[in-house]
């Protein structure tokens, strides 16, 4: 079986980041960053799982899973924060939700 | 077991209970705690003291406690009772009780009669340690305690300013002495390892030749205390303002006992002193000028309490003239029976001052005779017990062996005497102006009836002991008695200095001025007010009179000199300069704070950015190294 090169997993890993991160600057629905959110997680365990595959030791996949653990635990966590801000500030625009600055 | 610790035990417990408990007694009890502790530690200290007597060893020592340990110093909580102090103890309680006793009646209005208690009790407890120490560093704490309650005492109606600041003043003028004094407690300790009085008097001759200089500054500093608390000059000037106080104070710690503890120290220093005769010289010229320029003050004052306070800084100036010519019995004697004559004179003049309803001023008073005969009798005494009304009063022997003393004296000593007869002179004439302005003449008020059996008690006893306590040692022309001399004299040894060193002329003398000064009060202020009144309103006599009244400027001098200055850097530095360096670091953290919570936006995606941007330069840094 031919192996992906380790470059480019890596550059598809880096691209998904870039994606994830461009999201969560430039978008302002809190749904929205939750989501860039999953998907710089998503990157950081592809770059996991492509490592591990070169260098054939299971700590990356073991990496894999416990970031697919902690998103979920964060998405309910999230999701529950923003259903709460929903219901409390009728408004999911993170730049109208500025009752914390100093 | 017979103890010694008992007698400044007693008040000290009155006041432990009165001051936890006090305001919550009924004033009856609050009477009996406060007299009673007193006058069982007086009762005490007479049984005890009579016992020693008995026993021939007047010589007791008990140490309680350690107070401090260290390497090279140690000090105790040790009490010694010796001769000197045995006399002390009998003067500060009996007079210390029969104060207490009248304050029963004289505060029986006051609402705060559980804190004079307290502070009355807490001070002859003070006073009690003071002359019974073992050791100088126990005897500054009781030097230091009767500080405090003069203080306190002084302020006692504390709701007028005028009061409080008297009593701020006081506590500051003494305070310099004090330090001083602390200064030389400080070199003797360095130079001989110990503040124990025995083991003191024991090195201190060992370790130094006479007139050595750490001997003399010990001596000047100790002599500095001593001049602060006793109001002597050039710290005299508190004395008379501590007269705001309640009479009683003033008749028991402003003239009896507290400003006598600088004669006590000197006495019980007097090997230091003995060893550096400058400082003897001082002392007595200290106690020359002072006893001249207060007695001319206490001419010029109206205030009845003033006069008697100034009359008390002239009356010690006796006494430290006594000592300064080495003359240690005569200054206690002098001492012992001017604090009988003085409390007198000052419980006097509180039945005076409150039948008139707080009227100080001699001028309002006037023809009391009729109308308080016992007090009239009892300032009588007093009186001339302090003009030293020959033969018959205390005041006479004690202050005749003081002039015989000066005579004795060495160098300059025919100047000693003839300005200390005319202190005698002056002496009695303001003591009997007081008497003759106050009770003689027609009455000008009406005043209230306020005396009562503890009113009257002590002044009949004081007067009794103004008159007879003179007779424990007469000069050798009068019979040559000395019941005290030879009781007192082993304890401060010395010379004698009386039982007739002089000629029998001197005593002529003495006598001489006494009635003069008698005469003289008579003719100006009962047969001839008139004339008197016309000469003293001539301009330039007015203007003397005026300068006398102020005590001779002391005060505007310290005034110009120290307290103006002083108010003047404090005005400049209202601002606080030294502050500036601290509320620049505040402006510096204020301005930094102000710039990161710029940062703090609020916006999450701004955070994110943060973070990210921060990430990036992280792995910058680690890749580009």
């Amino acid at each position: 079986m031919q192996q992906v090169p380790l470059e480019h997993a890596l550059l598809v890993a880096a691209i998904l980041f870039g994606i994830g991160l461009t999201g969560l600057l430039a978008r302002r629905n809190l749904l929205f960053t939750l989501m860039s959110i999953e998907i710089l997680l998503s990157a950081a365990g592809l770059a996991f799982v492509a490592a591990a595959s070169r260098w054939g030791q299971a700590d990356g996949q073991v990496m894999f899973i416990f970031i697919l653990v902690m998103a979920g635990a964060e998405v309910s966590v999230g999701l529950a924060l923003v259903l709460q801000i929903h219901h409390a500030l009728k408004t999911l625009d993170s730049d109208a939700i500025r009752q914390l600055r100093g | 077991m017979l103890d010694v610790a008992l007698i400044p035990g007693l008040p000290l417990a009155g006041f432990v209970i009165l001051a936890l408990v006090g305001s919550r007694l009924p004033r009856r009890a609050v009477a009996i705690i406060g007299v009673g502790s007193v006058g069982l530690s007086a009762a005490w200290a007479l049984l005890f003291g009579a016992a020693l007597i008995a026993s021939h060893d007047v010589h007791q020592s008990q140490t309680l406690w350690t107070w401090m340990a260290l390497p090279h110093f140690e000090a105790a909580i040790g009490l010694s009772l010796d001769r000197l102090s045995l006399v002390m103890v009998w003067v500060v309680t009996g007079v210390g009780f029969l104060t207490h006793l009248y304050s029963i009646a004289f505060m029986a209005d006051d609402e705060d009669y559980a804190r004079f208690f307290a502070y009355m009790n807490l001070f002859v407890g003070s006073m009690l340690v003071l002359v019974l120490a073992d050791d100088l560093l126990l005897l500054y704490l009781g030097w230091e305690g009767v500080g405090l309650c003069s203080y306190l005492l002084i302020a006692f109606w504390y709701r007028d300013p005028k009061n409080v600041r008297a009593a701020v003043k006081a506590f500051l003028v003494t305070r310099i002495g004090d330090a001083a004094m602390a200064v030389g407690l400080f070199l003797l300790a360095a130079y001989t390892g110990t503040l124990r009085i025995d083991d003191l008097m024991l090195r201190l001759p060992h370790t130094f030749p006479a007139g050595a200089p750490v001997v003399v500054a010990a001596a000047a500093l100790l002599l500095a205390g001593a001049v602060g608390k006793s109001a002597q000059l050039p710290l005299q000037v508190w004395l008379p303002d501590a007269m705001a106080g309640p009479t009683p104070v003033s008749a028991l710690i402003h003239a009896a006992t507290m400003v006598t503890a600088g004669v006590y120290l000197i006495a019980r220093m007097q090997l230091v002193f003995n060893m550096a005769p400058a400082v003897m010289a001082v002392v007595a010229w200290i106690g020359l000028a002072t006893l001249l320029l207060a007695g001319l003050s206490a001419l010029a004052q109206r205030d009845l309490k003033r006069i008697l306070a100034y009359s008390t800084i002239s009356q010690l100036g006796y006494m430290f003239l006594a000592l300064g010519v080495g003359a240690w019995t005569a200054a206690i004697f002098h001492l012992v029976t001017h604090a009988f004559f003085k409390a007198l004179l000052f419980l006097c003049a509180g039945v005076v001052i409150k039948s008139l309803h707080d009227e100080h001023d001699i001028a309002a008073m006037g023809g009391l005779r009729r109308h308080m005969p016992l007090v009239f009798g009892a300032f009588t005494v007093g009186a001339a017990s302090l003009a030293g009304l020959p033969l018959v009063t205390a005041g006479f022997y004690s202050k005749d062996a003081i002039l015989q003393a000066a005579w004795a004296s060495g160098p300059h000593a025919a100047w000693l005497w003839a300005v200390a007869l005319v202190g005698a002179l002056v002496t009695s004439v303001y003591a009997f102006r007081a008497l003759f302005v106050v009770f003689l003449g027609e009455t000008r008020r009406e005043p209230a009836r306020v005396s009562s059996l503890a009113m009257s008690v002590p002044l009949v006893v004081l007067a009794a002991l103004a008159l007879l306590a003179g007779f424990v040692q007469t000069p050798s022309q009068l019979g040559g008695i000395s019941v005290f001399g030879g009781f007192v004299g082993p304890a401060v040894g010395g010379q004698v200095g009386q039982g007739g060193g002089g000629p029998g002329w001197l005593l002529l003398v003495a006598s001489g001025a006494s009635l003069l000064g008698l005469l003289i009060a008579w003719v100006l202020y009962v047969r001839r007010p008139a004339t008197f009144a016309r000469l003293a309103d001539a301009p330039a006599w007015v203007a003397l009179r005026q300068f006398a009244l102020e005590g001779f400027g002391f005060d505007r001098l310290y005034d110009t000199m120290i307290v103006q200055p002083f108010v003047y850097l404090t005005r400049a530095n209202v601002g606080d300069f030294v502050d500036w360096l601290y509320v620049c670091l505040a402006e510096v953290a204020r301005l930094l704070h102000g710039l990161m919570s710029r940062a703090q936006t609020g916006r999450v995606r701004w955070y994110a950015a943060g973070i990210a941007l921060g990430a990036l330069l992280m792995l910058g840094l680690v890749v580009l190294r």
